[in-house]
């Protein structure tokens, strides 16, 4: 594929939006580990919710 | 399950566990396809290749303004209904919303150089696109600067919605003033002015970047979710053991926790 003169603007357009998309997906990956480590480490210390459900559970 | 069963966290939290799967596999089909369809288009007989650029740059563009849509119905949510979900959804869109602004107005401006001589132009719609992304930037910061999420949510739904009047006046610009930008060729009377070659790929991007945006949402709100109850946990141990230091793995969290 040939894009010309203007191969690095092309280039650098995907590649910026590539990045920012994966910066996006690993900050929510990695913010959804940090909560869910820290409402374990807060029911394992005895502290649990008024309706009694464990905080991590989803049902 | 009907709509207002959502408005229950943990059966949010559930729905969400069954959907992401799906929709990150739709999402990266979408992508997959658009970019395929993309590389492929032809170069525009003014443009050239450049004009592959679009293809990137109007779907966040669209997004960038549609989040603000979406935050702005969030918004009303929260201070006419007070819908326990809807502060969580507007706070949630804001950092995918500032990311989608950033990306059109980078995009725009390398597509700016080849195509108008210049990288930035300070004329209606890139001054009015840059202060969508100051807004988002400043919404983030509000979400930040007040630690109880509930009275942090009426402020920023208010600064929303305020913010919304500059969306009709992004779209218009091109229409009002005089601007390097061209008007619009998708969206507008009488249909879309591009040729098919560029029409599909440029469809079929935005749906795959709207669908990024749907995936992106859905799981940040389900960390919102479990942030706050990370948060209400903490002040029950708070109140159960005065003095106490938090337990391991949530040092330090009640201050960030909104």
């Amino acid at each position: 594929m040939d894009l010309g003169p203007y191969t690095s603007f092309i280039a650098t357009s995907y590649l910026a939006a590539a990045l920012v998309v994966v910066l996006l997906i690993g900050w929510i990956a990695i913010d959804y580990r940090t909560q869910k480590a820290r409402l374990r480490a807060l029911e394992e210390s005895g502290i649990s919710r008024r309706s009694g459900r464990a905080a991590t559970d989803i049902q | 399950m009907s709509l207002i069963d959502l408005a229950n966290p943990t059966r949010f939290l559930a729905l969400a566990a069954r959907l992401l799967p799906w929709l990150a596999l739709v999402t990266v089909g979408l992508l997959a396809a658009g970019l395929y369809l993309s590389a492929v288009a032809p170069d525009d007989y003014q443009q050239g290749a450049t004009v592959k650029i679009m293809f990137i740059h109007v779907p966040n563009a669209w997004l960038s303004m549609f989040v603000w849509g979406v935050m702005s119905i969030a918004s009303l949510g929260t201070l006419v209904w007070r819908h326990p979900l809807a502060d969580v959804a507007a706070k949630a869109a804001a950092p995918i919303g500032a990311s989608f602004t950033f990306l059109a107005l980078l995009t725009g401006s390398l597509w700016g150089r080849p195509m108008w001589g210049t990288y930035w132009e300070w004329d209606a719609r890139l001054t009015s696109v840059l202060i969508l992304f100051l807004m988002y930037l400043g919404l983030m910061a509000l979400w930040r600067s007040v630690e109880d999420p509930t009275r942090a949510a009426r402020a920023a739904a208010v600064l929303t919605l305020v913010g919304a009047i500059n969306l009709p006046i992004i779209k218009f610009s091109v229409d009002w003033w005089n601007t390097l930008h061209q008007p619009a060729s998708v969206m507008r009377m009488g249909g879309p002015a591009l040729d098919k070659s560029f029409l599909i790929p440029l469809l079929v991007m935005a749906v795959g970047f709207s669908f990024l945006f749907i995936t992106l949402h859905v799981a940040a709100m389900r960390n919102e979710i479990l942030r706050r109850r990370v948060r209400s946990l903490q002040m029950m141990q708070a109140r159960a053991y005065p003095g106490s230091a938090p337990a391991s793995g949530a040092t330090g969290q009640i201050v960030g926790a909104a």
